[in-house]
């Protein structure tokens, strides 16, 4: 059976689209539930550690390189830095280190 | 356009361009697997255009590659995209209630990690013109740079490439490590978060699962137990 590309685009969009709009749309009130609010608060960076560690382990050419890059980053956001220099340095880091480790 | 709306816009488009770039160096990788998977930098463009996500669009153009079937695909994008369904009800609580439908039509069309991560973070509640702005800048560097990706991704030396691809964790850090440094509670939350993630990928059985289902796995969990033990009080 041959799949047609855009079929796919399309499959792979409405099931994106749908699963972000559903909560939008439908919770138009507050939510007063303390426990749910506290869950929500969290929601974000618990997910975006889980997704950062230790998959960017995995992502360089040696472990070295990426366990420098997430310490520069986490050094960098600590003091505070912008969105694009922490992602910056954190790639300079990976080029630099791996012109001598890989 | 009334004046605080058109504000909101312009703060957002410049919040929006770290976003833009990173998007931009991100996609190229993302572009690259694209063409692997057989597409071409229009189609590679459209996918990024109208899905906006980064593991959903990797896990997409995996399965395309290994020529999977439609039904497949879309459970898989379900799992791999289902924490935007936690985030949309976290953002549907940064919205005035009042917010009409259409502001929230349109939002949910590029609810990501660094667009949610920004909007959240703004003080109060959230005017929808404000992530419209991060949209219109942002956007349009994760289509082009999959184009530009699927286009020359193989002409770039791969020491770059591999650079490249820790640009999208170096923004994730930059989204939550700033608050933790405000909260213990948090620092411990997201530590907690990296060490059981480790763990996830070492057990047996758990290891087996999809990265995807790993992710939500533990954001229930570990976001539940914090809410129980560590209720967040309401902000004045």
């Amino acid at each position: 059976m041959t799949h047609n590309i855009y079929l796919y685009i399309l499959v792979m969009a409405s099931v994106t689209y749908t699963i972000r709009m559903l909560p939008l749309v439908l919770i138009r009130k507050e939510i007063t539930s303390p426990f749910i609010r506290s869950f929500l608060y969290y929601v974000p960076y618990v997910t975006l550690a889980v997704m950062t560690f230790p998959a960017i382990l995995s992502e360089t050419g040696s472990i070295w390189s990426a366990w420098a890059a997430l310490l520069t980053g986490i050094f960098l956001a600590w003091k505070g830095k912008s969105l694009l220099q922490v992602s910056v340095c954190a790639c300079l880091m990976v080029f630099v280190l791996e012109l001598f480790l890989v | 356009m009334n004046t605080t709306n058109k504000n909101w816009f312009l703060k957002g488009l410049r919040d929006g361009i770290p976003i833009s770039l990173g998007y931009l160096a991100v996609s190229f990788t993302l572009g690259i697997a694209a063409k692997n998977a057989g597409f071409t930098p229009f189609q590679a463009m459209l996918t990024s255009l109208t899905n906006n996500a980064s593991a959903g669009q990797f896990a997409g153009f995996t399965l395309v590659a290994a020529g999977a079937g439609y039904l497949e695909l879309a459970v898989m994008e379900l799992v791999a995209n289902a924490r935007y369904l936690l985030m949309s009800c976290a953002m549907s609580q940064k919205l005035a209630p009042s917010t009409p439908l259409l502001h929230r039509l349109l939002i949910s069309f590029d609810v990501t990690d660094e667009i949610f991560g920004v909007s959240i973070s703004v003080p109060g509640k959230l005017n929808p013109f404000y992530t419209y702005g991060l949209i219109a800048i942002a956007a349009p560097g994760w289509s082009l740079g999959t184009y530009l990706g699927v286009l020359m991704g193989n002409m770039l030396p791969a020491g770059i490439v591999r650079a490249l691809s820790v640009g999208l964790y170096g923004m994730f850090l930059a989204v939550i490590i700033p608050p933790a440094r405000k909260s213990r509670v948090l620092s411990a939350v997201i530590l907690i978060s990296m060490a059981s993630s480790f763990a996830f990928t070492k057990l047996p059985v758990i290891s087996g699962l999809s990265t995807g289902t790993r992710t939500i796995l533990l954001t229930v969990l570990i976001a539940a137990g914090a809410a129980v033990l560590f209720p967040v009080k309401e902000e004045a």
